[in-house]
């Protein structure tokens, strides 16, 4: 066998396992990706329960909560940004962090000193090497993310809007995530949680304007406020953690997909090369055998003369 | 009339009962709290402790609530919590195995949902 075809056999050989690798990876992430979408289904009805208490309580009282009032001189807001902890997932992780980086310009510029919080292995990779503060990161349960999780992630962020700003507390809250549209299209985004757009709330919470009923609190209306605003944050960043679980299964899916299907045309191609090369190995030796013959021909008739 | 409502009793990862009750009893911050059709609109922070469902075929269902909230309006009644489990669903000798340990290891959390499970184990 000649060396060029050998070299050829080899390539195909290995884009072959390559391709097996990624078509096994692309199966993976689609099944995970249903798993995601059901476990966020899941979580909506506490989410909408959830919200539709917190729009009773913001409209149904004059309770003034540092939650929901806005900062006269807002200095300084927190953002949390999910990333993912493995990559292989195209543009996802990139558009996140361009997003975060986006939204942190537009505060600087509105004058405020933005706290960045980080959850998933890339973010953070992305921040270290560029030697940006971190004020805290979290890593290691983004693909299937629990409620404790949130949990977790949301309590330094409530500790840091409860202290006062001087204290080195916050007067805002963002979270940028990506948001899981459709199998096929997946939107980062950014989303102000704190200080409470209690109107937007109301929206969600009765979208046809119906108005809420008046209730009764117990023990009192700032007590249930301030019991739920911090399960509104958790639940908000579960629900986002979830999100952005599916979203970056879906991205993962596409990007194996799209390298499946490269991996086929670039073993197509090879495959013919081989076929090219095999066929000159042969045409080459018919062309010596005859050459060798016609000279052995020649010779003998030279040495009758 | 047949006064009933609605009950759903969601959790932060699921939603874990669903259906028609006649009473509801549920723990607030200021006392036990009885709800039945047609009460006056409401919003309440839970205790964690027993949730007693008295459902309008005549059966009850008990959960195990740890911490969350009431809400009730129009004859529908929500009960939120973090995390929240049917009597049924708890296992009372891995419970009490919990509540030793968590004694043993003077885990004031882990004794506290411990307790709350076996006393809604207990009320079914």
């Amino acid at each position: 066998m000649g060396a060029q075809l050998r070299v050829y056999k080899r390539r195909i050989r290995s884009v072959t396992a390559t391709k097996k690798i990624t078509k096994a990876m692309e199966m993976i992430a689609a099944s995970r990706v249903v798993k995601a979408q059901r476990k966020v289904a899941a979580s909506t009805p506490y989410a909408t329960e959830l919200t539709r208490a917190v729009a009773a309580v913001a409209t149904g009282s004059n309770t003034k909560h540092p939650l929901t009032t806005e900062a006269e001189n807002p200095s300084r807001a927190a953002v949390l940004l999910l990333t993912s902890d493995r990559g292989l997932a195209g543009a996802f992780n990139s558009n996140a962090i361009k997003a975060a980086e986006q939204l942190t310009e537009r505060l600087e510029r509105e004058g405020k000193q933005v706290e960045t919080y980080i959850v998933g292995r890339r973010g953070v990779a992305h921040y270290n090497f560029r030697e940006r503060k971190i004020a805290a990161s979290f890593t290691g349960f983004t693909d299937d993310p629990t409620y404790a999780d949130a949990k977790k992630v949301a309590a330094p962020l409530i500790e840091a809007i409860r202290k006062e700003t001087a204290d080195g507390g916050v007067d805002e809250l963002h979270i940028v995530y990506t948001e899981f549209v459709s199998m096929m299209t997946q939107t980062a985004l950014d989303a102000r949680l704190l200080p409470l757009r209690v109107d937007e709330v109301a929206q969600e919470a009765r979208p046809k304007g119906e108005l809420l009923p008046l209730y009764d609190f117990e023990p009192s209306a700032e007590d249930v406020l301030d019991a739920l605003l911090p399960r509104y944050v958790e639940s908000r960043v579960y629900n986002a953690l979830l999100q952005s679980a599916a979203s970056k299964h879906a991205a993962t899916r596409r990007a194996m997909k799209s390298a499946t299907d490269n991996a086929g045309e670039l073993i197509e191609t090879l495959t013919r090369l081989a076929n090219q090369a095999r066929q000159a190995d042969i045409t080459q030796e018919i062309s010596e055998i005859v050459g060798g013959a016609s000279a052995l021909a020649d010779a003998t008739a030279g040495s009758d003369r | 009339m047949a006064a009933e409502l609605h009950v759903e009793l969601v959790a932060a990862d699921r939603q874990v009962w669903s259906g028609e009750a006649t009473l509801v009893v549920a723990r607030t911050t200021s006392g036990d709290i009885g709800v039945m059709p047609g009460h006056q609109p409401l919003l309440g922070v839970l205790e964690s402790g027993p949730v007693t469902i008295r459902t309008s075929d005549g059966g009850t269902v008990v959960a195990a609530v740890h911490g969350g909230f009431i809400s009730f309006a129009d004859d529908k009644l929500s009960l939120l919590a973090e995390v929240a489990e049917l009597a049924d669903e708890i296992d009372v000798q891995r419970t009490e195995q919990e509540l030793a340990r968590a004694k043993a290891e003077a885990d004031t959390d882990a004794e506290r949902r411990a307790d709350v499970r076996l006393r809604a184990a207990a009320a079914r």
